[in-house]
């Protein structure tokens, strides 16, 4: 079965969709993403969709579904690199994306991740020490 | 420049080939990036319905020509049930298939010219074109 992998990053979990995704490979990272916020204990998960040449309806979905039941599960979801075309397109197509946060590259992702959560630099080595 | 491809639209696998078979055409004729991203969004949305909702059927893509224009032209067949209420089913948020409801709608508004047939158990065919800017 086809997979799209996902990384551990410390608490949070790291995902790049580096593919043109047809509907059921969608469906079923939402599912892997969700077993392993649980099973990984994650309190974020970062989505880069810069490799993303176009964001239909039901991806836009599926980026709102996994906010959602990440946030349900206790974690903070954000997505990052979206294109320029793909922001205009989404926004005549209709859709905003719902409780979806974003940031423009990964570093200004981790670090509305860290925030979301209330961890900052120092309260991580805080935690580490 | 009668560049006519057809393509399959049984699973939803074909509808990723149609995004890029029809992503390969709109830069081969020029389209600006945003257009480009525009008509393979809603090419997107049209071929999802009607391997969803029409229970498969084609999408037969042309490159066209209006005196120094040039445009491409997809046309969504199928043979399904077909659209009893298109006003309403152009609508934003009507759906029948557990989706947003934004198919039809959105993909008029990403399309310079969008055109619609159907009728009850007589299938849909729907064309979105766009033209080149300049």
């Amino acid at each position: 079965m086809e997979h799209i992998p996902i990384l551990r990053l410390g608490r949070f979990l790291l995902v790049t969709i580096q593919v043109d995704m047809h509907d059921q490979l969608a469906m079923v990272l939402q599912e892997e993403l969700t077993d392993r916020i649980v099973r990984d204990r994650a309190r974020g998960v970062l989505i880069d969709i810069s490799a993303l040449d176009i964001v239909d309806s039901f991806i836009g979905r599926m980026l709102s579904n996994i906010a959602g039941m990440a946030r349900i599960l206790d974690a903070e979801t954000v997505v990052v690199g979206m294109q320029p075309s793909v922001a205009i397109t989404l926004v005549e197509l209709g859709l905003s994306l719902p409780g979806i946060r974003t940031a423009l590259d990964v570093d200004r992702g981790m670090a509305l991740l860290k925030s979301a959560i209330g961890e900052d630099q120092e309260g991580d080595l805080g935690r580490h020490g | 420049m009668g560049a006519t491809v057809e393509l399959p639209l049984r699973a939803q696998e074909d509808v990723v080939v149609v995004r890029q078979v029809v992503r390969t055409h709109a830069v081969k004729i020029g389209l600006s990036l945003v257009d480009q991203t525009k008509f393979v969004t809603a090419a997107s949305e049209l071929g999802r319905n009607t391997v969803i909702h029409g229970g498969g059927g084609t999408a037969r893509l042309e490159v066209i020509q209006n005196g120094m224009r040039q445009g491409i032209r997809v046309t969504f067949e199928d043979e399904g049930p077909g659209i009893a209420d298109v006003e309403r089913a152009m609508q934003d948020g009507y759906t029948t298939g557990g989706g947003l409801g934004l198919g039809l709608g959105g993909a008029k508004r990403l399309t310079s010219e969008f055109s619609i047939e159907t009728a009850p158990g007589r299938g849909t065919r729907i064309a979105i074109t766009q033209w080149r800017n300049k």
